[in-house]
């Protein structure tokens, strides 16, 4: 076990609740850090129910430094940088941890940011196998749902699915016929965590919309509450 | 048999997902591969596998740089070794080359300057790293960027270095370091 204190990069899907497990087992996780981009079409930063992050924070008891983005590519980045040097500040975070999986580009922002704040930058699901990643989700006992579809042949049946075994089978028959990356670190699916073995309480959807069109949809929470496990 | 070196401080065990967990999912497909943290290494554990692959490390994280005795195992192995940008200073180091600050993060593009059984022509590869090796005579260069030395190959051993990453992007040239 290390004894490094941590800011973990939290957009509320699996990719960063994975990361965040993995922190907790070898570290301290003092924070988490959401960057709310303003832009749909973020490079970095979109998911749909970023907003909440704060409700996944409170059930962990983990704090939250949530920063605001309008989402243009080279702002968001000082927006992220100004969101890291507060957690620096206030938690005394000595490193970040990001759930970047395949994207260079992620992975090199990220770095630059922590070398410039003297910080170290971990990557613990870097270059994972994408398959591997959604079995270790279900065997950990996540209840991540898919919050977003955005490539053919998703429809909107997948919307608020939760990942199982089952939906794992489905995803990876797709990839095998469509070559969609089965975890979506292309953009092709959004998910949201709504417990986990870290999590205090779990979350309770309690009201829903769901925006679709020709095979890009989304499932937005609009209320939701804490539950006790 | 293939040994991937854990160049990672102790201290810091998510780096070891990110730099040796990386390599184990290229080498496991093709022959079996087992992990050993470098301040366990010694020659009676290296002579049991057939390569060994040095890993790379965190920006922040230059401990191996003093406690170079525990890689010179590296000087009686006889069989073929790599080593990826922490892996490439530790082979620099022990083999009397020394270190020089080069800072390159993400893409950049590699020029290939000397015929080798891994890679050939231009390509681009995956950097993170703040020191490059400056080679002693044991070593002749094979590749460059346009800031520092990107590869290099002892001159009478099967001993690489490269600075990049190639379990990141260019994964066939860690394939082709297994048909060495």
């Amino acid at each position: 076990m290390g004894t490094v204190k941590l800011g973990v990069l939290f957009s509320g899907g699996k990719d960063s609740s994975l990361a965040l497990l993995k922190s907790i087992e070898r570290e301290e996780v003092v924070c988490l850090i959401s960057i709310l981009s303003k832009n749909s079409e973020s490079y970095m930063f979109h998911t749909p129910n970023i907003h909440l992050t704060q409700m996944q924070a409170d059930s962990m008891g983990i704090p939250l430094i949530q920063k605001e983005t309008e989402g243009i590519e080279s702002i968001e980045l000082s927006d992220l940088r100004d969101a890291v040097e507060k957690a620096r500040d206030v938690y005394g975070i000595e490193g970040i941890v990001s759930g970047a999986i395949e994207s260079v580009y992620q992975a090199e922002r990220i770095q630059r940011i922590c070398h410039r704040l003297d910080l170290f930058c971990f990557n613990p699901l870097w270059k994972k196998n994408q398959e591997e990643l959604l079995q270790e989700l279900v065997a950990n006992r996540f209840k991540i749902i898919i919050s977003g579809i955005f490539a053919y042949p998703l429809n909107e049946s997948w919307l608020g699915r939760e990942i199982d075994r089952k939906v794992i089978d489905e995803l990876i028959i797709i990839k095998q016929k469509y070559g969609i990356s089965p975890s979506g670190e292309g953009g092709e699916i959004e998910t949201t965590t709504l417990d986990a073995s870290f999590f205090k309480k779990r979350i309770e959807v309690v009201e829903y919309e769901i925006e679709y069109e020709r095979n890009a949809g989304v499932f937005l929470i609009e209320k939701a509450r804490l539950v006790e496990k | 048999m293939i040994l991937i070196v854990d160049m990672n401080d102790k201290r810091y065990p998510l780096a070891s997902l990110e730099f040796v967990q990386t390599i184990f999912y290229i080498t496991s497909k093709i022959e079996i591969s087992h992990s050993v943290h470098y301040s366990e290494m010694n020659l009676e554990i290296a002579i049991a596998y057939e390569r060994i692959i040095l890993s790379g490390n965190g920006l922040k994280d230059g401990g191996f740089r003093t406690h170079l005795k525990d890689f010179q195992w590296m000087e009686k192995y006889e069989r073929p070794i790599l080593g990826i940008c922490a892996g490439m200073q530790a082979i620099g180091l022990v083999f009397g080359s020394s270190l020089a600050k080069c800072e390159e993060f993400g893409m950049m593009d590699i020029r290939t300057i000397k015929k080798n059984p891994l890679f050939s022509l231009a390509f681009a590869a995956y950097e993170l790293h703040t020191h490059a090796v400056n080679p002693s005579e044991y070593f002749e260069p094979l590749a460059l960027s346009e800031n520092c030395i990107q590869a290099i190959k002892h001159k009478e051993r099967d001993i690489y270095g490269v600075l990049f990453h190639p379990e990141v992007r260019n994964r066939e040239i860690i394939e082709k370091f297994l048909q060495i």
